[in-house]
């Protein structure tokens, strides 16, 4: 039974992180020291953490969006949306759970529209995603009328920079993101229902599922992710800066999914393994900044990477492996 | 019939994908100067012929020979060197291109090494001008109607070719105007002697213009006749496999008093889909549809399960008036489906063989009630074993079963949500004899459990075996409805192919 | 030195408002057309309030078009302002080529073309002057603000550049390496790019702290901009260490949230990379209309240098409305 389990635990994503933070502890040999400080964990892996909290809350709606076979391309836009309505409202002297409620919904609300274009108007999803991605800047910088709009409220800031238990408060919200949507789609047919649509859409109709509302759904899904993600990344810097804010996010967070296993073309997901996606890109990252590599050989490292990543992961390097596994297994009883 | 006489001609040829014969010792011929019909249901290999006769295909045995001499065609623009030359359903020429970019694409006239496009302009409208095409050869191709489309292709593949004109189903998407204009263009090449071979379904375009007619089925040649010996009747009789004289009437006892009402349809029809129909379905019946592909069966079938809503008309269930909006209305009230097009409308390819089977129940229960693993493998393990399901396990992926094992997968997941009413669109259809068998069996077993099922079928001997009454579809309309001794492969066939004279009452 | 003498000219932004110099008189009552590119960014908004400042404190009427980031729109723009006979055209050019045929126009209508913030790939008789900012010379300042800070006490300086790969990042990063070449005591231990963020700037200073024992092994930071100091200095605090003092924190740029910084003693240096390109542009205009006087084809603006001791309060307080 214990065997079981850790072959379970040994899937190529969290081999992947383990590779990835091994080598940055080469690199850095401190990379996995924490110390206390001020009431919380301070430490690389802990950057880690902290930092990649963004791209895997983006990355948690990203998958259910990826598994029906559609993408949003708009939620890097959705996050600077968002934290400038949470910014300048509390800049306003709104109260700041209002200022987060109503950031919240403006999220969810570029969720609908997408989810809208998508099941309803059936435009392909990353031209109907690629109009919020586009409109979705300017809207921000028309909220912030181009200020980074600086704020000094404490219980926003605190979303951003504060801790629970030790752990940053952006990882906590990423972690208990990630189990409460897991739950949802695992513990209920709704799962199911978005593998049937992106495995194929027409056979899901045929058999009696909601795919439009199931759709709205999962874009809305996405949209709430990026507000939070949004509010999260304006709070780390008490500012609003809608010109950069969440800026190329959701090719991470596609990347994510896909380092998750979770294919484009639709079917089979996997949320957590997605946010172990985002930990691997976040690890890179924090590994890039460690070890003092010139800034210009940062894109380069990763997608070499990446490009192993996703080839431990392809079905022919599986089948290579499984032969070698079974000819282990055969040759053990001789 | 001197071998000489031929343009072009396959003999013997044979043709196996994996372990399934698509076409077995099939000859054909044809000569310069005629339209020569190439008829047959769906699988009946006419598109493997095709791609043979254009060189998209090698043939596994046989040979191809063109104008006596054999040849070896390596693809289809070696065919085009040999005269061979196809115009398909779907025009594949460059809609935002000029038309005369599209007539001469790859041999424009060149002049220093550039195109000359005046030149060529010029000559596009020569060209055209042979076909009573009188459009502006610098115009955009994509803003003429498909009609025209489909002649500038016809005009790009003779200039190309010169000998041959395979036409695949070219009228397909043309109103009835275009079609004889379409007509009058085929008249002309073929009086200046091109050969060509026409593919439609459609029998009225074959009476209107073929000579000879060569009817496939299963991949075998059925007969090469000329048109004028042969009646309607007779065509559907050889595509359908049918002899006229046959006269095995159903087994279904018709119950003198037939169980209660199910269903009923009055005046039920959707516009540019099917005619306005009646129809009343009682509990235990199964209500056979035939009619040759394209008369309008699929239709029926979406229709009435909501996935394409009707716009006129009424349905009562068990009585009651209902609206059937869309395909969960139709499951709520417990109709099931199972499409035609088991690959792309049915199976969800990638998930497992229980969430398959599962998958129109927990659509029922809906987002919240989900059953939990232990009670889909309960599911899928009591409906696999009772349609004998032949899989290595209920979590493989169902793309990996064969044909039949997906049928009843899919059936599996119908009767699963214990359904009052279901429709079944060419259930058997490339499917194995086992399977086939099983499938049969299931349908006589669910009517005698009181179950109403509409099954649409080619095969006619299956439909007659199983229906309680058959409904005749041709050209989007229900034409006839049949029962007791009148359900026989017979009264089909000559309801199917009506000619007024040869009606059924 | 015409430089030095450009910048006598060159009123700091500050201080532009209240000191228009009286033999600017000729141009009140003219009219100016003002091509700008977009508002892409806080400076960019501040150069049009700027510029829109002097213009009415000049009692010059400034006809302002946006363009968005296009060219297109800004000689169509520039065709608009030739076409209603202005009396000059300020451009603030968005790309470097493709000016010669509507600079041209320009110069047949005897209309005095001026270049803001950016060059152009054209004859340079096509235009009459263009004013920019000395990136290298940013760079430098902030290097010898640093060399004279630190004195020979050793220094290990974490940089957080720019965008890799573009002209202000490399400049910038040249200028200080030139600056503090031959002082031996100062280095630079790691550089890493930020983007230009503050998000960025934050997450990369992180990382240099957690590298460099805790922070304690940072002597000081340069950032290639004030955003990515803002974020450095977030950074900073959160490893709880005092920006300022246990790590001194120099940027560029002169935006209004550094001096805030370096009025809570959190920040010790900014270059300030002046929003007023209108001001020398609107002297050597007045300059040229009086007597004809053709001003240098090239004019530097001021990269003035503020410490906590220039009044950062003071500061903050006039450029909060400028648009950055």
């Amino acid at each position: 039974m214990k065997r079981l389990h850790l072959e379970r635990l040994a899937n190529p994503q969290l081999l992947a992180l383990v590779a990835v933070l091994l080598i940055n502890w080469l690199l850095f040999p401190n990379f996995f020291r924490i110390t206390w400080q001020d009431g919380r964990l301070f430490g690389s892996v802990i950057d880690v953490l902290n930092r990649g909290a963004p791209v895997a809350i983006l990355a948690i709606g990203m998958t259910a969006v990826i598994a029906t076979k559609g993408v949003d391309l708009s939620v890097g836009a959705i996050m600077a949306v968002c934290g400038a309505v949470a910014a300048t409202m509390v800049v306003a002297g709104y109260p700041t759970p209002v200022a987060v409620i109503a950031a919240l919904a403006v999220g969810l609300a570029c969720g609908l529209w997408n989810g809208f274009l998508v099941a309803v108007l059936d435009i392909q999803p990353i031209v109907a995603t690629l109009v919020l991605m586009v409109a979705g800047r300017g809207i921000a910088q028309l909220i912030t009328e181009g200020y980074i709009v600086t704020f000094n409220d404490p219980a926003l800031i605190f979303i951003g920079t504060g801790s629970f238990l030790g752990f940053p408060m952006a990882a906590v919200i990423a972690l208990v993101l990630m189990l409460l949507v897991t739950l949802l789609v695992r513990r209920t047919a709704i799962g199911l229902f978005i593998q049937a649509i992106g495995v194929n859409r027409a056979a899901a109709s045929l058999a009696g599922i909601h795919s439009r509302m199931l759709l709205v759904l999962v874009y809305a899904l996405s949209g709430f992710c990026a507000a939070i993600a949004g509010i999260i990344v304006a709070a780390d810097i008490r500012g609003a800066d809608a010109n950069n804010s969440g800026l190329w996010l959701e090719l991470d967070a596609i990347l994510a999914v896909v380092i998750g296993g979770t294919s484009l073309l639709g079917g089979k997901f996997s949320i957590p393994l997605a946010v172990v996606g985002a930990l691997i890109i976040q690890a890179m990252n924090t590994g890039i900044l460690v070890s003092g590599f010139p800034p210009e050989f940062n894109l380069i490292v990763k997608a070499g990477m990446i490009i192993l990543i996703l080839m431990l992961q392809s079905p022919l390097v599986g089948t290579v492996m499984g032969f070698f596994k079974r000819d282990t297994r055969q040759a053990a009883p001789k | 019939m001197a071998d000489g006489d031929y343009v072009l001609e396959a003999r013997g040829v044979l043709k196996i994908f994996g372990n399934h014969i698509a076409l077995d010792n099939v000859d054909f011929g044809l000569r310069s100067g005629e339209v020569h019909a190439l008829l047959g249901e769906n699988g009946a290999g006419k598109s493997t012929l095709i791609k043979i006769l254009t060189g998209a295909y090698q043939p596994d045995g046989g040979s191809v020979h063109v104008d006596g001499i054999e040849v070896s065609l390596d693809n289809p623009l070696h065919a085009q060197t040999f005269g061979i030359g196809t115009v398909y359903q779907e025009v594949n020429l460059l809609p935002n291109r000029s038309v005369a970019e599209n007539l001469f694409l790859g041999h424009q006239p060149r002049r220093f090494g550039f195109v000359d496009f005046r030149r060529m302009e010029a000559d596009a409208r020569i060209l055209l001008a042979h076909y009573d095409l009188h459009i502006d050869p610098s115009s955009e191709l994509g803003t003429h109607s498909v009609a025209v489309q489909q002649i500038v292709a016809i005009a790009r593949a003779v200039q190309l070719s010169g000998k041959v004109l395979i036409l695949d189903e070219p009228t397909a998407s043309l109103d009835r105007n275009e079609v004889e204009r379409l007509f009058d263009v085929v008249r002309g090449l073929k009086a200046g002697g091109l050969a060509i071979i026409f593919i439609t379904h459609f029998l009225d375009q074959v009476f209107a213009i073929a000579d000879r007619v060569t009817v496939l089925r299963n991949g075998r040649l059925i007969e090469t006749r000329p048109l004028d010996a042969l009646s309607r009747t007779d065509v559907v009789r050889l595509m359908l496999g049918k002899d006229i004289a046959f006269s095995g009437a159903t087994d279904v006892e018709p119950s003198e008093t037939p169980d209660e009402v199910l269903l009923d349809f009055k005046g039920y029809g959707r516009k540019r889909s099917v005619l306005p129909f009646d129809l009343t379905i009682h509990k235990g019946e199964v209500i056979g549809v035939a009619g040759l592909l394209g008369s309008g069966r699929t239709e029926v079938a979406r229709i009435m399960f909501g996935a394409d809503p009707a716009d006129q008309g009424e349905v009562t269930v068990n009585g009651k008036p209902t609206s059937l909006r869309s395909t969960s209305d139709a499951i709520r009230h417990g109709f099931g489906f199972c499409p035609e097009d088991r690959k792309a409308e049915g199976i969800l390819g990638d998930l497992s063989v229980r969430e398959n089977i599962v998958i129109a129940l927990q659509g029922k229960l809906g987002w919240f009630k989900a059953l939990n693993r232990d009670e889909q493998l309960e599911i899928a393990g009591r409906f696999g074993e009772a349609m004998d399901i032949r899989a290595a396990s209920l979590d493989m992926p169902v793309k990996l079963l064969s044909g039949g094992n997906q049928q009843k997968v899919i059936l599996s997941r119908w009767l699963a949500t214990d359904p009052a009413f279901l429709i079944l669109d060419e259930p058997t259809r490339g499917i194995d004899v086992g399977a086939h068998a099983e499938i049969v069996r299931t349908i006589n077993r669910l009517r005698e459990d009181g179950m109403a099922m509409l099954v649409i079928s080619s095969e006619l001997d299956e439909v007659v075996a199983y229906s309680s009454r058959i409904v005749v579809m041709r050209d989007r309309e229900m034409v006839a409805e049949l029962r007791g001794r009148n359900i026989n492969p017979g009264v089909i066939v000559q309801a199917i192919a009506n000619n007024t004279d040869e009606a059924v009452a | 030195m015409t430089i030095i003498s450009k910048l006598a000219i060159a009123a700091s932004l500050a201080t532009a408002l209240t000191s228009v110099s009286i033999a600017q008189e000729n141009l009140q009552g003219l009219t100016v057309g003002f091509s700008q590119i977009g508002s892409e960014s806080g400076w960019r908004a501040a150069e049009t309030s700027v510029t829109k400042q002097q213009a009415e404190a000049l009692g010059v009427d400034l006809k302002f078009a946006d363009a968005q980031q296009k060219q297109e729109n800004q000689i169509k723009a520039i065709r608009g302002f030739i076409a209603q006979g202005v009396d000059a055209i300020l451009v603030a050019p968005v790309v470097a080529t493709g000016w010669d045929d509507v600079l041209a126009e320009a110069k047949e209508a005897e209309i005095p073309v001026l270049l803001l913030d950016r060059g152009v790939d054209a004859p340079d008789d096509l235009y009459l002057t263009a004013v920019m900012s000395d990136q290298i010379l940013e760079g430098r300042v902030a290097g010898d603000w640093l060399v004279g800070e630190v004195g020979d006490a050793d220094c290990r300086v974490v940089e957080l550049q720019g965008t890799v790969g573009s002209t202000p990042a490399i400049d910038r990063k040249a200028g200080f390496e030139q600056a503090i070449a031959g002082h031996d005591n100062i280095t630079i231990v790691r550089s890493q790019t930020g983007d230009f963020t503050r998000a960025k700037g934050k997450e990369v200073m992180e990382g240099f702290i957690k590298a460099e024992n805790g922070g304690a092994d940072i002597c000081a930071v340069y950032a290639h901009n004030d955003d990515m100091a803002v974020g450095a200095i977030q950074a900073i605090k959160d490893a709880g260490l005092k920006p300022g003092t246990d790590i001194k924190v120099a940027s560029i740029d002169g935006v209004p949230d550094i001096f805030a910084a370096m009025a809570a003693g959190e920040a010790n240096a900014t270059v300030e990379l002046t929003p007023d390109m209108a001001g020398p542009a609107f002297a050597a205009l007045s300059t040229y209309l009086a007597d004809g006087t053709e001003p240098e084809k090239l004019i530097i603006t001021e990269s003035k240098l503020y410490t906590p001791a220039d009044d950062p309060q003071g500061e903050y307080d006039r450029r909060k409305d400028l648009g950055y």
